[in-house]
């Protein structure tokens, strides 16, 4: 297996959630100060509870396996032969309501990833995570990253507060496409709304589940809108979706589209053709049964080699051992889901500092 | 399964079949998905109270959507097809002659289950009105539809949100035989599968009605989990997400083990979504089953025994054996046709298909399978 994997680059590992205190480090003395006397100890988000089995795969939480670069590189980076692995940070930025806190904590974030983990092995790349709840903040952090290149992507829930196509966001889709940076979508909500059209679901399990239906709604509004079609060289790569849930979504939107297609007149091709376009989609998890017969049929429902990008969604429980690929990859598609995609997807992955 | 089994001639888009003796002879089809419409709200105000029918003309409907209209207005007046308008007047569904001459006798249609829309009491603020509301358009149903056309079935309509008329609702109309499922909409205040509805399905259990849970509705929340998308496009695209939350609920909160007799029918969401959502949750199921003691089973096997799925509007990938996988995936015993009627995404039963159905699936799905699970007698 790990012949197979030797070079791959992983797009999605999680190091371990910072407290507010070890992010208040990288404040200024008014937010320090605020963590200190608000007594702000504790912000996860329900959206990964630290001791869901889902959140730690058992062998990396017995290790402490997310705690730092070097017990993370053992599992994976050095274990596999990994090229590159991009960090995703779920510190729940997105979920305040104040845009300025927010806006400290996205800062302090990235800049605690870059000095605990990207300055610690060369080997790891960065999401900037963006203070979503103000678009002038999110463009503020993009320009503040633009000239690290470890950062390769700019990240997102996909659970917000709106849409994520709808045209108040476009300067940050507008400041990506200028640096280069990919736009990442990766689970979890904001819960500035019921998780679901029809109210909140009563078990963890559900609101898991229920993250797919965002990535519906997400690829639905950045298509409809007409993202792909105002910033023509943007790539979104949607993280820890699912991925078995997109043909038949895309089916739907399509035959709709056809319909009503007078609806969105600068929408002009079909929908299908702007996702395969630019759209890309994490490995894992993909929600489909182990036989190879099935994953034959699926990635026929794709049409296309381009959208599959390796991860092992570490230490994220997708997956036990090393079977980390779906069965019955023909070599030459694995090669494209392991490394060809992701540098075709990540044009500032191949930049240097 | 057989992926290029050849055109099934009763498929065949280039046939007659038009003609109803020949149509009938074919075929015998049920439908789970036609909708009723009142001619005009003067139908529905001889099956209200004073009290309500005053209520009505003063307050009007006022619903969890802060206006009079859809929010996303439709592609064509009422969604309906243009050509179901009713030459005498009225609105496409209100005239039952036409109903007749244009989809019953044309097509060969054994049962139409009807499942109405609009004013019916779904999604009232006012719990008591929304009650009464929904025993009105019961009884119109009835009175407009069943009982004169043995072929149309009626849905009892319930007041999701006020439980306790919900239920009163059901042991009003069970026994009567012009009723054939209970009929929810799937935008519901809360997930279909919590406690506050278990005695909806108490009752629909026990008189052996299955529940028909319609796309649409408005519980209250943004119609998505990050807000309102802004074109009727996403949110036709999207019904399949107000199903597979439904789904998810109704399994995962333990539903089918408290009422293992249960029948549900999901409705105009399509189907494709269902096998992925159904190894998504079996493979969460495995990583959190000590978060769900109450399940006995695996998801997917709930999902498999209880659910049924209607197939409009059809999939339509660009390589048709794509949904032939999908139909195989979910069970052939558990799709069901349905056409929409008279709205304008309707599904003829004989063009709808993909090519390549195996024409004994086309017959299970477009007939068999209704009669396994609606109550027809």
């Amino acid at each position: 297996m790990s012949d197979i994997l030797s070079g791959a680059i992983d797009c999605d590992i999680h190091p371990r959630v910072p407290t507010p205190r070890t992010l208040s480090r990288y404040m200024d003395d008014h937010w320090r100060d605020t963590v200190e006397v608000r007594g702000i100890e504790t912000w996860d988000s329900i959206s990964y509870p630290p001791n869901a089995p889902l959140t730690s795969r058992p062998d990396w939480r017995k290790a402490g396996a997310d705690t730092e670069p070097a017990k993370a590189a053992r599992e994976t980076l050095d274990r596999f032969g990994f090229a590159h692995a991009i960090c995703n940070s779920l510190f729940p930025v997105q979920c305040f309501r104040d845009e300025n806190l927010a806006a400290a904590f996205a800062r302090a974030l990235n800049d605690w990833l870059a000095a605990e983990w990207l300055d610690k092995d060369s080997r790891l790349k960065g999401s900037a995570v963006l203070p979503i709840q103000s678009v002038e903040r999110s463009v503020e952090e993009i320009e503040r990253r633009a000239g690290d290149p470890r950062f390769v992507q700019v990240l997102m829930l996909v659970m917000g507060e709106h849409p994520l196509g709808k045209s108040m966001y476009w300067p940050i889709y507008a400041a990506a496409e200028r640096h280069g940076f990919t736009v990442g979508i990766h689970a979890g909500s904001s819960y500035h709304h019921a998780l679901t059209g029809s109210g909140w679901p009563t078990y963890y399990l559900e609101d898991y589940a229920a993250q797919s239906l965002g990535f519906h709604t997400q690829l639905g509004s950045l298509v409809c809108e007409g993202v792909f079609v105002k910033y023509p060289k943007l790539k979104v790569v949607l993280i820890e979706s699912g991925v078995t849930w997109l043909p038949p979504y895309l089916w739907r939107l399509a035959k709709f589209w056809r319909g009503v297609r007078n609806e969105v007149p600068w929408i002009d091709r079909s929908p299908e053709e702007y996702v395969r376009d630019h759209v890309r989609l994490t490995l894992q998890p993909f929600d489909a049964p182990p036989s190879a017969a099935h994953i034959g049929r699926i990635m026929d429902q794709l049409q296309s080699d381009d959208m599959l990008l390796f991860a092992t969604d570490f230490p994220h429980w997708q997956f036990d051992g090393d079977d980390m690929l779906p069965a019955g990859l023909s070599p030459a598609l694995r090669r494209k889901i392991l490394i060809d995609n992701a540098i075709a997807t990540y044009p500032r992955l191949g930049r240097h500092s | 399964m057989t992926l290029d089994a050849p055109l099934a001639p009763e498929l065949d888009a280039d046939a007659d079949l038009r003609s109803a003796p020949a149509a009938q002879a074919r075929l015998k089809i049920i439908d789970g998905d036609v909708h009723p419409a009142l001619r005009s709200v003067g139908d529905l105000k001889r099956f209200l109270s004073p009290r309500w029918r005053e209520h009505l003309e003063i307050y009007g409907s006022r619903r969890k959507l802060g206006m009079s209209y859809e929010p996303y207005p439709k592609s064509a007046p009422r969604a309906c097809r243009r050509d179901a308008w009713p030459e005498g007047g009225g609105y496409p569904g209100s005239d039952l002659d036409l109903i007749r001459s244009q989809y019953l006798d044309a097509y060969g249609i054994e049962y139409g289950i009807l499942g109405p829309l609009g004013l019916s009491g779904h999604s009232e603020l006012n719990q008591e009105f929304s009650a009464a509301l929904t025993s009105a358009i019961n009884d119109w149903q009835r009175e407009f539809f069943a009982k004169p056309e043995p072929r149309l079935k009626a849905g009892i309509v319930v007041a999701t949100e006020n439980t306790e008329a919900a239920v009163a609702e059901i042991e009003r109309c069970a026994d009567d035989p012009a009723y054939a499922q209970v009929f929810m909409l799937t935008r519901t205040s809360e997930p279909l599968g919590n406690r506050r509805y278990w005695p909806i399905y108490a009752a629909a259990e026990r008189h052996g009605l299955p529940i028909g849970m319609h796309v649409f509705g408005s519980g209250g929340h943004a119609y998505t989990g990050t807000g309102w998308p802004s074109y009727y496009v996403e949110e036709a695209g999207g019904h399949s997400t107000s199903c597979q939350t439904a789904v998810t609920s109704l399994v995962i909160e333990g539903v089918f083990e408290r009422f293992p007799r249960l029948k549900v029918v999901m409705i105009e969401g399509g189907f494709a979504w269902m096998p992925a959502l159904s190894w998504r949750l079996d493979k969460l199921f495995e990583r959190m089953r000590s978060e769900v003691p109450h399940l006995k089973r695996k998801p997917s096997e709930y999902i498999r025994e209880h659910i049924w799925i209607t197939t409009q509007p059809m999939e339509e990938p660009e390589d048709r054996r794509h949904v032939l996988d999908i139909m195989e995936w979910i069970g052939w015993d558990r799709l069901l046709f349905a056409s929409d009627y008279p709205h304008w995404d309707f599904d003829d039963p004989f063009r709808a298909f993909p090519a390549g159905l195996p024409k004994e699936r086309a017959r299970q799905i477009l007939s068999g399978n209704g009669r396994a699970v609606y109550r027809l007698a």
